[in-house]
């Protein structure tokens, strides 16, 4: 307010001057980090939640299922395909040549016991579920499953062979916690 | 509207098609602001941030709320306890609505120092109480949601307000319910009006601010500003002053959020609702205790009229009446500054509002002062009450006419006749430039 | 502004002076606990004690719904022990293939057990009076972890003159000084494997710190955020400072 503090100022224009470009990129960096800083929880917020997280794992009991039978049960809100695979399936799974493969990858490598596959059941296309783990359903031109959306056919160890999906049936993290039991997730 | 130099193509193409460039230099940049406004001129756009913090926590709440009267209060929990940074956004969100009620009471009680809802501005102020009216309403529904003890029953006693209307009362209460008491439909409804009522108020906030653009902003002086010399552009001095309040707001509101999130909430609120049991004492938030105590303060009939409608109507129109105050208040002077009775009163009604805050905060039959008992909250509240009323109504009126208001200073430049001490510098200043 | 000062001081004075009135139930005293203040944090070690003592005393008839088995690791156990104490709970589940709901064991996704399958039952159990669930217990009254404190050791003979109706017991910080709860904390009454001396006073202190960090397990994230973020608006408002001076004083040339 004082004339004697405005004419200091005054005096040393050129020092005023970079002192304030100095403070206006520090404030401008600290607020821009503030700003960034405030907008991260409201962002994260939608990810998965604590409580979702931890109750993503499904425990199966796989006592009741009969030899070729295939069982769907839920895991993270989506169809997980079980399947006790007969011997026949196990052959034609394994027969087949790698080059034939649109995702190539050995059955072996898809399955810790070769009696059970365990593949999460959504299409690689666009996220239909294929059909095929009924009685009676269409199984596709490979004895696996058939996606009714666009048409795409998946072997007995849920590896795709036709049509638009670009890879495989993924494998879920899955162990077994003895022969009967299994927990997914 | 003159166009803005833009040197920038894009900027140049987008402003021909459609003028934001040119609206944001005019109303955010060169917008004349009188030069000599104080920190109380903060709040106006302190409050707008707050409402736009409120938005956008509200709505990420939204999104893991559930308004259901089995899962409210869990679905609460749950985004205190395992959502992602939630206890921080539902904090921020809790502690946003006192800040906004206290930052709204310092703008209005400045308006009314200043004498801002003065002409040309009566229109400016009504937008303003319009606002308070919504943001009160948005407060109440959103204190229902977490369905606590005090949502239920806050919610229950509220709504039963409207059963003193005469004939219509019951069925406009059993309407507002969707049952035959606060339940699931109330909730539901109460969901979807508090998430709709917030986007109501950013439109009567942009007339707010539409008339507030129309004659600028009133100044502590309270005399329309004469020229170029009284101004200053609002950028950057007043978006850098804004800041600056921002900056200090922001600290003080972490202190609450991060050391005090619940020091302003009721502990009963953590209880989850109960229709078979009502909480001892049932005390409304704080923002709302002084219209509580007028409600309660009125325990007479007069004719035909019982004292639970007058209740009612009284505290409706304690804030209705700010409606009319342009009208009230006649006298051709703004500033309380010039006004030496009503500077005075004015300071009486501060206190007042504060007594009728903590009247609404007691019960009614304890009493003042331990040890005296024959004066109870009761009485206080409705001494307090009264003058409120006689505040707006009387007094003003009257020093409107009887009031012989200080000398005006010519332009806001000019110090005030014997007044200040820096009268020395200030004298010549104007003319400097031509 | 010194008139608003004054405002506000008169205002606290009135506000204080009933708060001391009021109520015929005393007013706990303020424990120094170590999640207050700037910088508090719970102490591990009262928490899993505090823990202990809920689950061998308060567990009977108080239910902490809100909380899951696999927030314990939070109070500083393992996920070994944490999936020892969820496995040794029986949860209901269901309903199976079958249709039939059934029962297994608990995993630390669980929240704890209820002590009774709903709010009739435990009433039925308790003489008519409903055992409120916990999670929230230091939130939901007046005074917090100070009146938790002070409940759990504010058991008395009854007063003079004061008749005990059958079933209730007296407390000088309940409000109204009847309480259906009989003191539940008994001295020795538990063992703690650290050796720490199971006194009534240490036990009640234990589980008023396992009872804060279920209501506010956010808390010392909560606080450690907090000075973080002071310490920025801090700076970033003094800078906001240093440029409204600078600027606002080419104003006066």
């Amino acid at each position: 307010m004082a004339t004697t503090g405005e004419e200091t100022f005054e005096s040393q224009p050129q020092e005023g001057e970079t002192r304030r470009d100095f403070l206006t990129l520090a404030t401008g960096a600290f607020g821009a980090f503030g700003v960034g800083a405030a907008a991260w929880p409201l962002i994260d917020q939608m990810n998965p939640a604590a409580d979702t997280l931890a109750a993503s794992t499904t425990e199966v009991n796989l006592e009741p299922i009969q030899e070729g039978q295939r069982v769907v049960i839920k895991w993270r809100g989506k169809p997980v395909f079980i399947t006790r695979r007969s011997e026949a399936q196990i052959e034609e799974a394994r027969k087949v040549p790698i080059s034939a493969l649109v995702d190539p990858e050995k059955d072996e490598d898809r399955v810790q016991k070769p009696e059970w596959l365990i593949v999460v059941g959504v299409c690689t296309h666009l996220g239909c579920i294929p059909l095929g783990s009924k009685q009676g359903e269409k199984r596709g031109e490979y004895q696996g499953w058939f996606c009714p959306c666009h048409g795409s056919h998946y072997d007995t160890s849920g590896r795709i062979r036709k049509g638009p999906a670009p890879t495989n049936l993924p494998i879920p993290k899955y162990t077994f916690l003895s022969d009967k039991l299994v927990r997914v997730g | 509207m003159s166009k803005t130099n833009q040197t920038n193509s894009v900027v140049k193409w987008v402003d021909d098609r459609l003028p934001v460039f040119t609206f944001m230099q005019h109303e955010l940049h060169e917008y004349p602001t009188p030069k000599n406004l104080n920190y109380f001129w903060n709040f106006g756009s302190l409050a707008g941030i707050v409402l736009v913090t409120m938005i956008v926590t509200g709505i990420v709440l939204s999104m893991h709320y559930t308004p259901h009267v089995d899962y409210a209060f869990d679905s609460v929990e749950r985004i205190m306890r395992d959502v992602n940074h939630g206890w921080l956004i539902r904090y921020v969100h809790m502690n946003g609505a006192s800040a906004f009620f206290i930052i709204v009471f310092i703008h209005i009680f400045r308006g009314l120092y200043y004498g801002s809802y003065k002409a040309p501005r009566e229109l400016l102020w009504m937008l303003g109480v319009l606002i308070l009216l919504l943001m009160m309403a948005t407060a109440f529904l959103g204190y229902v949601l977490p369905w606590g003890q005090m949502s239920f029953w806050g919610a229950t006693v509220i709504t039963n307000l409207f059963s003193a209307i005469p004939l219509i009362g019951e069925p406009i209460v059993t309407w507002l319910w969707g049952g035959f008491s606060v339940d699931n439909a109330t909730l539901n409804r109460f969901f979807s009006l508090h998430f709709l009522l917030p986007f109501v108020i950013v439109g009567v906030v942009v007339l707010h601010i539409v008339a507030l653009h129309t004659h600028g902003s009133n100044n502590p002086v309270g005399i329309d500003t004469t020229g170029n010399d009284d101004q200053i552009p609002f950028h950057p001095y007043y978006t850098v002053k804004d800041l600056f309040g921002l900056g200090v707001f922001l600290v003080l509101f972490s202190l609450f959020v991060f050391y005090a999130p619940n020091y302003l909430g009721h502990p009963d609120n953590y209880i989850p609702a109960d229709p078979l049991q009502t909480p001892p004492h049932i005390v409304p938030e704080w923002y709302f205790l002084p219209f509580y105590a007028i409600l309660r303060s009125i325990t007479f009939d007069i004719w035909f009229l019982d004292a639970k409608l007058l209740g009612v109507i009284a505290m409706f129109a304690s804030i209705g009446l700010l409606f009319i105050l342009p009208w009230l208040d006649r006298s051709p002077v703004r500033s309380a500054r010039f006004r030496p009775i009503y500077r005075q009163f004015y300071w009486v009604l501060v206190i007042d509002c504060f007594i009728l805050g903590i009247v609404g905060a007691n019960s009614p039959d304890d009493p003042v002062f331990s040890g005296l008992d024959g004066f109870q909250f009761i009485h206080l509240g409705m001494m307090s009450t009264a003058y409120y009323f006689f505040h707006f109504l009387i007094l003003l009126p009257l020093l409107s006419v009887i009031e012989k208001p200080d000398p005006l200073p010519a332009s806001i430049n000019e110090p005030i006749l014997g007044g200040g001490g820096n009268a020395a510098l200030a004298p010549g200043k104007p003319m400097e430039k031509p | 502004m010194h008139k608003l000062a004054t405002i506000v001081s008169l205002w606290m004075v009135i506000a204080s002076g009933h708060s001391l009135a009021a109520g015929s139930a005393l007013v706990p005293a303020k424990q120094n606990w170590s999640f207050n203040g700037l910088f508090g944090t719970f102490d591990r070690g009262a928490l899993q004690r505090g823990y202990q003592v809920y689950n061998e005393v308060c567990a009977g008839c108080h239910g902490l719904r809100l909380v899951a088995y696999r927030n314990l690791t939070e109070i500083g156990l393992t996920e070994q022990q944490v999936k020892k104490i969820a496995a040794s709970k029986t949860v209901k589940d269901g309903p199976n293939d079958e249709g039939e709901m059934y029962e297994r064991s608990g995993r630390p996704s669980d929240r704890f057990v209820m002590p009774f399958a709903n709010k009739n039952a435990a009433r039925a159990a308790n003489n008519g009076a409903y055992p409120p669930d916990l999670s929230l217990m230091v939130k939901a009254r007046v005074g917090g972890a100070d009146y938790l404190y002070g409940l759990l050791t504010g058991y008395q003979e009854t007063k003079k003159g004061v008749e005990i109706p059958e079933g209730m017991y007296y407390n000088k910080y309940y409000p109204g000084n009847l309480i259906a709860m009989p003191s539940p904390l008994v001295e020795e009454g538990i063992e703690y494997p650290d050796k720490t001396k199971a006194t009534v006073k240490q036990m009640a202190q234990d589980v008023t710190v396992f009872l804060s960090w279920t209501a506010e397990p956010e808390i010392e994230q909560r606080k450690r955020l907090g000075i973080k973020v002071l310490l920025f608006l801090i700076i970033l408002t003094g800078l906001l400072y240093a440029i409204k001076k600078r600027v606002w004083s080419q104003l006066h040339n």
